[in-house]
């Protein structure tokens, strides 16, 4: 049977991991070569990596970053963060990382999708998406870009849809109300857009215990589950996440 | 020295780290005949069948693969040159190589599945070949694929679930594949490259 995966988001700035609650006030927490490789041996399923450096001229110490990643862990990896171009999308995939993952970028521009998923395959391609409640939007949910800071048109349902006819070949939804809570995931959302795409579906934004995770991966119909406060702090590790999902009966693949 | 195939089908990035962590001694190229020098072969792969057997003739690479196979030295096929060593591929309806019998099949859309299949799936091998020595039985393996490769039981090495059971490793004389990515199957996929490695015919 195929598991459901555990990912580990780690959001990179200057070369160094940071975390902030809903996009606000992060602090450093880490190298994330050094972390990438403790959450290998913990038994992560899958690593992302959001490069938010704020600078342009800083952007190569994301590749670097890559390459020394690409060197020490033996799973998939995927990386986003400023990726308008499908030579951003080669250099990314050449540095080692298996998945690009498109955000506020796809939005402005669906058409990376398609040139992506066309020069690279779609496995290759992720669509990155935030979503915010919207009692306005035909789904309840409306797409958010940059960062959460700027409201767009796009109802996140439909956006998923498309993108999945462009030529996405997974979709990570994040919820912005959720995000750095740590009180849960946005079960409600993630189920609606798993259940309408044929596509795997990652739910992002909330988690902070494994009950949380369970829940996404069972009732919100999630076919991975990315988590990374909890871990970042200390709280809980990999196999122990792992072990409850086992227990109740959550297929997940155990060292 | 191990001869990795660069026919411009996908990233051969991940499986040269995967060599130079293993400390292996390989060489990776699109030259006919240099490939045909190496002890061992690696055919990897990523991408769309028929787009890969075109390249693969047109750089008479897909002969070199054959003498490859017929020489008797160790060879391992994998995820879409696992597929490419199948006799065809519904994938745009293509032949391929014909190195191990079996056809490669596309997951249907009406058994529910979410495709690609992607993701850890598990392998049950029930140590039927040398490949998968020290390697624990159903262990789990990293898939990125929306075609499958079913092959007659007699060349079944591997066999995984995933709306139906398909071929997820094969095996004829000297020729090994699998449908998975050793290269990112994390400490265990490192010991189905070393046992390949090792592997004595």
């Amino acid at each position: 049977m195929l598991e459901k995966r555990i990912i580990i988001c780690l959001d990179v700035r200057d070369g160094k991991t940071t975390k902030g609650v809903k996009f606000k006030g992060n602090v450093d927490i880490g190298d994330p070569v050094e972390m990438a490789a403790e959450y290998y041996t913990q038994g992560v399923d899958e690593l992302v990596f959001y490069d938010i450096t704020a600078s342009s001229e800083k952007r190569g110490i994301m590749i670097d970053v890559v390459e020394r990643v690409a060197e020490q862990i033996f799973i998939p990896f995927c990386v986003g963060g400023g990726i308008a171009t499908t030579a951003d999308m080669r250099a990314v995939l050449l540095a080692g990382a298996e998945k690009i993952s498109v955000n506020s970028q796809a939005v402005k521009n669906p058409a990376i999708i398609e040139e992506g998923a066309g020069l690279f395959g779609r496995q290759c391609i992720v669509l990155g998406m935030d979503a915010a409640a919207d009692r306005n939007m035909p789904s309840g949910y409306r797409v958010v870009i940059n960062g959460g800071r700027t409201p767009t048109e796009l109802d996140a349902l439909e956006w998923a849809l498309r993108a999945e006819k462009l030529g996405a070949g997974e979709i990570v939804l994040n919820s912005i109300d959720a995000d750095g809570t740590q009180d849960g995931y946005e079960i409600n959302a993630t189920r609606m857009i798993s259940e309408a795409v044929g596509i795997p579906v990652v739910a992002s934004g909330g988690a902070g215990t494994s009950g949380h995770l369970k829940d996404v991966l069972t009732e919100g119909k999630a076919d991975a589950a990315l988590i990374a406060s909890m871990v970042h702090f200390g709280g809980y590790t990999v196999g122990g996440i792992k072990e409850y999902l086992n227990k109740e009966n959550v297929p997940v693949r155990i060292l | 020295m191990i001869g990795i195939v660069d026919y411009e089908a996908g990233n051969l990035r991940s499986v040269e780290t995967a060599m130079k962590h293993l400390g292996a001694d390989f060489f990776i190229s699109r030259n006919p005949e240099e490939l045909l020098k190496a002890d061992r072969m690696i055919f990897p792969g990523v991408g769309e069948a028929k787009s890969s057997m075109e390249v693969l003739e047109r750089t008479g690479l897909d002969k070199a693969v054959r003498e490859f196979a017929d020489s008797g030295k160790p060879m391992l096929g994998i995820c879409l040159g696992c597929q490419i060593f199948f006799e065809h591929s519904e994938e745009r309806d293509t032949e391929c190589l014909g190195i191990i019998p079996g056809r490669v099949k596309e997951f249907s859309a009406d058994m529910g599945l979410k495709v690609p299949h992607m993701g850890w799936n598990q392998v049950r091998h029930e140590g039927r070949h040398p490949v998968f020595e020290g390697i624990k039985e159903e262990s789990s393996f990293y898939f990125v694929h929306s075609f499958y490769p079913s092959a007659p039981k007699e060349f079944e090495i591997g066999s995984t679930e995933y709306g139906i059971g398909f071929t997820s490793a094969a095996s004829k004389d000297n020729v090994v594949a699998t449908q998975f990515h050793p290269e990112k199957s994390g400490e265990v996929g490192l010991k189905l490259i070393t046992n390949f490695i090792n592997w004595k015919i």
